[in-house]
């Protein structure tokens, strides 16, 4: 007796439509698993702490970058220290997602005040708050504030930038110092040209040679950005980015850190980091937003040097070379001379040139 | 200043070095008929998961045994969705891709809440300085043994021509008793290890620590070296070769004077560039494998 197809279950035909279904399926979930920001609510959110203001954080990037991270420290240290409500969303990749965040945000959680980083979307971001005119927004942005809800602030590093240049021009032996950076935009011109500035003081005759590696994450192409800074005759590096400071061991040179404290990455190597604490900021937007009189405005001067918004991290004492005591009077003196207002950084926002010998 | 050859062409392999690891397994998988867009997760599974057991055991070596499993692990995968499920490669792929960096990136944050963390070891250089043979051992072994053994094992071993055959006409590799399924089983499991490998170069050997979008389109570019290659050994180390020559070419230029009046924005192009070029010239006319993208179906 034959037997049919259907007598041993299924066809070959249709098993092939099962599999290939469940692996659609099976795709499907995998992506979906894979896709999408994370969420975190922060434990002071609960009805005991419903008189706290709460702050949502939206974050175009994840926390793990500098940057957003900076801003997420913050709020969360202002969280732990009882100051406010705060919950947060990152990765919103995309100008659609972050604006469609930002809606179920306000929608669902009715936040008092949204932080976050407009550089991606300032058009989706604005758009938003300028629909919801009664909630407070305080975005990382490249433009101007927007009437009537809508403040800006930005990393004004130069102060930092200009101190750490110091003790680089009084470090180089060999008289050029190489500085690896993300790409030329105005945030990151603005601190290589302080940093370069700081040199002058230092080193009139050095040469600084400034690299852009075109990304905001690339560690091996920042450290390949390095090593050709070093074999270009480089002795001290200034870490923009990520991945310069493995050369820097590697090559047993100094070099001076970004956003954190970055002395653990290599205790013998890194004299200090430029630091940015959003802290200033924070709570100064909060406490209008709980005075009921947040308007809209440019909040770069909480991020100087002379508000705490920024500071070179405490020297290393341990690197493997010494740093001239002289050198770091000079500094400490120029530090002094920002805090009481008496030296005021250069702020250039144009984009350094590859090769700069000073003096020339 | 004196322009630094040398070191221009050192820098040349060591930028290679991860595009090699991971083209040589993208060879194996696309003669064997299988296109593997899970290639760029593939290398970022290898680069985390050889970062975190290096920094969990302090051992460079444990944690790229770690990375091989790990891309192996990666290549199963790729064969559960394309050898037995039967689902498209492209969507299999790329699926794949998304699952290893999200999977991974999520494990980073649960790990490592603070950020990037350098790894308690890593390989280091096997002479100082910026001389050309200032290489890591991993570069050494992809130029010198994974490349010349993978040119040998394709060309004059049974598992080679198992590999082309299942590859080129699974039908007849089938009615010659070959297990097409088994072979490109195999050839997804090695070609993941090797892809492993290269991610954890990054980690391993080149950064000594692990931070997001870390692979940062490796893998993309080693699926143009493959067609540039024409889907053998040589050319497709050559075309590794060419890359990395480019982009170290185009770093040392951006910070010295005399180029200082070309945009940066044509330098960082310049590498890519020249892999489109490459592909326009070369890339033309390719023949592809027999059964590349067409999933094996006993009738």
């Amino acid at each position: 007796m034959t037997r049919g197809p259907s007598a041993h279950g299924a066809s070959p035909r249709w098993s092939r439509r099962v599999l290939g279904a469940l692996g659609t399926a099976a795709i499907a979930a995998l992506v979906l698993s894979g896709c999408g920001g994370a969420t975190g609510a922060d434990p002071s959110s609960d009805s005991a702490a419903s008189d706290l203001p709460l702050v949502f954080g939206a974050f175009a990037t994840p926390l793990e970058e500098p940057w957003d991270g900076a801003i997420h420290a913050a709020l969360q240290g202002a969280a732990d220290d009882g100051l406010i409500r705060y919950e947060h969303v990152d990765n919103l990749a995309t100008a659609d997602d972050m604006e469609r965040a930002l809606r179920d945000i306000i929608g669902s959680e009715d936040p008092d005040l949204i932080m976050g980083d407009a550089f991606a979307a300032e058009d989706a971001v604005r758009a938003v708050a300028a629909d919801f005119p009664d909630t407070a927004f305080a975005f990382g942005s490249g433009g101007a504030e927007q009437a009537p809800n809508f403040s800006v602030f930005d990393n004004w590093m130069q102060d930092p930038a200009y101190l750490a240049g110091m003790l680089a021009g009084g470090l180089t032996t060999t008289g050029t110092i190489g500085v690896i950076g993300a790409m030329p935009i105005p945030e990151v011109n603005r601190i290589v040209n302080a940093f370069i500035a700081g040199v002058a003081e230092t080193n009139a005759g050095a040469t600084v040679t400034v690299s852009f590696i075109n990304s905001f994450f690339d560690p091996a192409t920042a450290k390949q950005a390095a090593e050709a800074a070093i074999a270009g005759g480089a002795d001290v590096l200034f870490a923009e980015r990520d991945g310069v400071i493995a050369a820097a061991e590697e090559h047993e040179l100094p070099v001076f850190g970004m956003m954190v404290d970055q002395q653990e990455q290599s205790p013998d190597y890194v004299v200090s980091s430029l630091v940015w604490s959003m802290r200033p900021t924070v709570e100064a937007v909060v406490a209008d937003v709980v005075a009921d009189k947040f308007a809209a405005s440019n909040l770069a001067e909480f991020s100087f040097m002379i508000n705490g918004g920024s500071f070179l991290a405490p020297l290393n004492t341990g690197t493997v070379f010494t740093i001239p005591s002289e050198l770091t009077t000079l500094v400490d003196e120029r530090q002094g001379a920002i805090m009481d207002g008496s030296f005021v950084t250069i702020v250039n926002e144009d984009a350094p040139a590859g090769s700069t010998t000073l003096g020339e | 200043m004196d322009f630094p050859l040398i070191a221009v062409l050192a820098a040349t392999l060591t930028i290679a070095t991860p595009l090699v690891w991971a083209g040589l397994g993208a060879i194996i998988n696309e003669r064997a008929g299988i296109l593997n867009l899970g290639i760029e997760g593939t290398m970022y599974a290898g680069a985390f998961v050889g970062f975190l057991t290096a920094s969990a055991s302090g051992s460079a070596t444990l944690g790229l045994l770690a990375a091989i499993i790990a891309g192996a692990l990666a290549g199963s995968l790729m064969g559960l969705l394309t050898v037995t499920l039967g689902v498209n490669q492209h969507v299999a792929g790329i699926g794949t891709t998304l699952l290893l960096i999200g999977a991974c990136d999520f494990s980073n944050r649960i790990l490592f809440s603070a950020g990037s963390q350098a790894v308690t070891a890593k390989f280091d250089r096997l002479f100082a300085g910026t001389g050309f043979f200032a290489q890591y051992p991993m570069t050494y072994l992809a130029f010198l043994v994974a490349a010349p053994a993978l040119w040998w094992v394709l060309r004059s071993s049974g598992f080679g021509l198992r590999l082309r055959a299942v590859g080129e006409n699974p039908e007849a590799a089938d009615a010659a008793g070959i297990p097409v399924a088994g072979t490109r089983y195999t050839a997804l499991v090695l070609g993941g290890a090797l892809m492993g490998t290269g991610g954890a170069f990054l980690t391993l050997s080149l950064l000594g620590s692990f931070t997001l979008d870390i692979v940062s389109g490796r893998g993309w570019i080693c699926i143009a070296l493959i067609i540039f290659g024409r889907w053998k050994v040589w050319p497709v180390v050559a075309g590794a070769l060419l890359f990395g020559f480019a982009d170290a070419l185009q770093l040392q230029l951006a910070i010295t004077p005399q180029f200082g009046a070309v945009p940066n924005e044509l330098l960082i192009a310049f590498p890519y560039l020249v892999v489109i070029g490459a592909l326009a010239i070369w890339g033309r006319g390719v023949r592809y494998p027999g059964a590349y993208l067409v999933p094996y179906r006993r009738a």
